[in-house]
């Protein structure tokens, strides 16, 4: 069975540690912050300004002037704070930042990622993701393993980079990947997801990987 | 030099010009100079370039300045909310310059700071970095971006005073500080507007050095929402938000 998309986000909840500072994209990565582990304090960055973030406000208690990067209405917490766009961009790009989760259309071998624009469609922007990818110290990409059934994971991008060499794990429905940021190309089947075989993994990827699943091959 | 100004359009008067170049605060509908905006285009001023991290919504913000043509460029990061943005643009009647929004910040940052030029790694090896100079330092590739600065600023801000000292509020600071450093002339609307020594000097964002003019909201000003999310009163809600 692939795992569900609460399932996505609790095996990325495990990539966090105490202490961690961490932005969380829009989309299946917001789960995550329903998944922190016990014993785990983390601190959510949303990049239009804030440390600290809490949940949706009570119905009544909503205000204007606090919001994530969604543009939802948030709550403070007692370890918040608030900061400018350039410092919270000095944050991210500065590497104060330990961990990023985001999803993407395309991931490549070699660790470039494609997630923000499709030629010939709307373009809305890249928002901060160029920013995130390129100054947070671990970035993790969790997203369905195929979109329409063509593989996500690829050899190489056919859709413009949002970054290069800039992916360090993908986790999808089918299981979970490392990728070398540096050095030769590599990229590592390292997790399946209950019940999925690696030939099922292999036949919906088209990147090349090597399997390097804990007590097996 | 008196600062205040009684209303948006006098506060504006003798800084609007075709073809100018503006800055608006704001992250989305927050923090946005709404007042201001809404005096530019009562004035009717056109061809404008106006560097801004969204472009409102259709009819609030700086949509109102699209609806009217009166922008020709926009200078941004993400602009998806716009259904009157994207008519335009896919007709060719707007051009927009996309900047990674830590690039936009920094370029504001810096043109404010009197610095021309950076080396950013965001970018590097996308089509961001295509026909910019590019530099290694320390075995890292990174992109030359130029700092940015405008004939004119508009913000908003919670608090002010007489001097043009500014105090923003929660997530509505964005862009707003930065952008009251990179222009010309830099006009605040500020909600509560004060006389010097109420505010705390250890606790004023904005130096009044960096605002030229200052009005306040009118009672009843209304900031606007763009996703009213909510949880219920019962004890387990869900934990924290995304970004």
């Amino acid at each position: 069975m692939p795992w569900t998309r609460d399932e996505m986000a609790a095996r990325a909840a495990r990539e966090l540690k105490d202490g961690f500072y961490v932005n969380l994209g829009i989309g299946i990565p917001t789960l995550v912050a329903n998944h922190v582990p016990p014993g785990i304090n983390v601190q959510l960055q949303s990049e239009n300004g804030m440390l600290g973030l809490g949940p949706f406000p009570y119905e009544g208690e909503e205000d204007p002037d606090l919001i994530n990067a969604g543009k939802q209405t948030i709550t403070e917490l007692p370890t918040s704070s608030y900061f400018d766009s350039a410092q919270s961009f000095a944050m991210i790009r500065g590497g104060h930042i330990d961990l990023s989760i985001l999803g993407a259309l395309q991931v490549a071998q070699n660790g470039d990622l494609a997630n923000w624009m499709i030629p010939g469609k709307m373009v809305k922007g890249m928002g901060g993701a160029m920013d995130l990818v390129a100054g947070v110290k671990r970035v993790v990409v969790l997203m369905e393993h195929t979109a329409g059934g063509k593989p996500k994971l690829l050899r190489r991008c056919t859709l413009p980079l949002t970054g290069a060499r800039v992916v360090d794990l993908v986790i999808t429905d089918l299981g979970v990947f490392e990728i070398a940021r540096r050095g030769p190309e590599r990229m590592r089947l390292i997790e399946l997801a209950p019940g999925v075989t690696e030939a099922e993994v292999r036949a919906r990827t088209e990147a090349d990987y090597e399997v390097a699943l804990a007590g097996a091959a | 030099m008196k600062k205040v100004y009684p209303d948006a359009r006098a506060a504006l008067a003798g800084l609007l010009r075709d073809g100018m170049t503006i800055m608006s605060g704001g992250f989305g509908l927050c923090g946005i100079p709404a007042l201001l905006i809404e005096a530019i285009r009562e004035s009717g001023v056109k061809d404008l370039t106006v560097i801004s991290n969204n472009a409102g919504i259709d009819g609030v913000g700086l949509g109102v300045l699209l609806e009217t043509r009166q922008i020709r460029k926009m200078i941004s990061s993400y602009v998806g909310e716009n259904a009157e943005f994207a008519r335009q643009y896919l007709a060719g009647e707007l051009e927009i310059e996309f900047n990674p929004q830590g690039t936009l910040a920094e370029r504001i940052r810096a043109g404010g700071a009197g610095i021309p030029a950076f080396f950013t790694r965001t970018g590097v090896g996308t089509a961001v970095a295509e026909g910019k100079e590019t530099r290694e330092f320390d075995g890292e590739i990174y992109v030359m971006e130029r700092g940015l600065f405008a004939d004119l600023a508009i913000v908003h801000a919670y608090m002010g005073d007489t001097e043009g000292n500014l105090r923003y509020r929660k997530t509505a600071r964005n862009f707003n500080p930065i952008m009251a450093t990179a222009a010309k002339v830099t006009v605040a609307q500020v909600e509560h507007l004060v006389k010097p020594g109420e505010m705390d000097p250890d606790c004023i964002h904005t130096p009044g050095v960096f605002v030229k003019r200052i009005i306040q909201c009118p009672p009843g000003y209304e900031k606007r929402i763009e996703q009213r999310t909510v949880r219920k009163r019962e004890p387990a809600a869900a934990a924290g938000e995304e970004v």
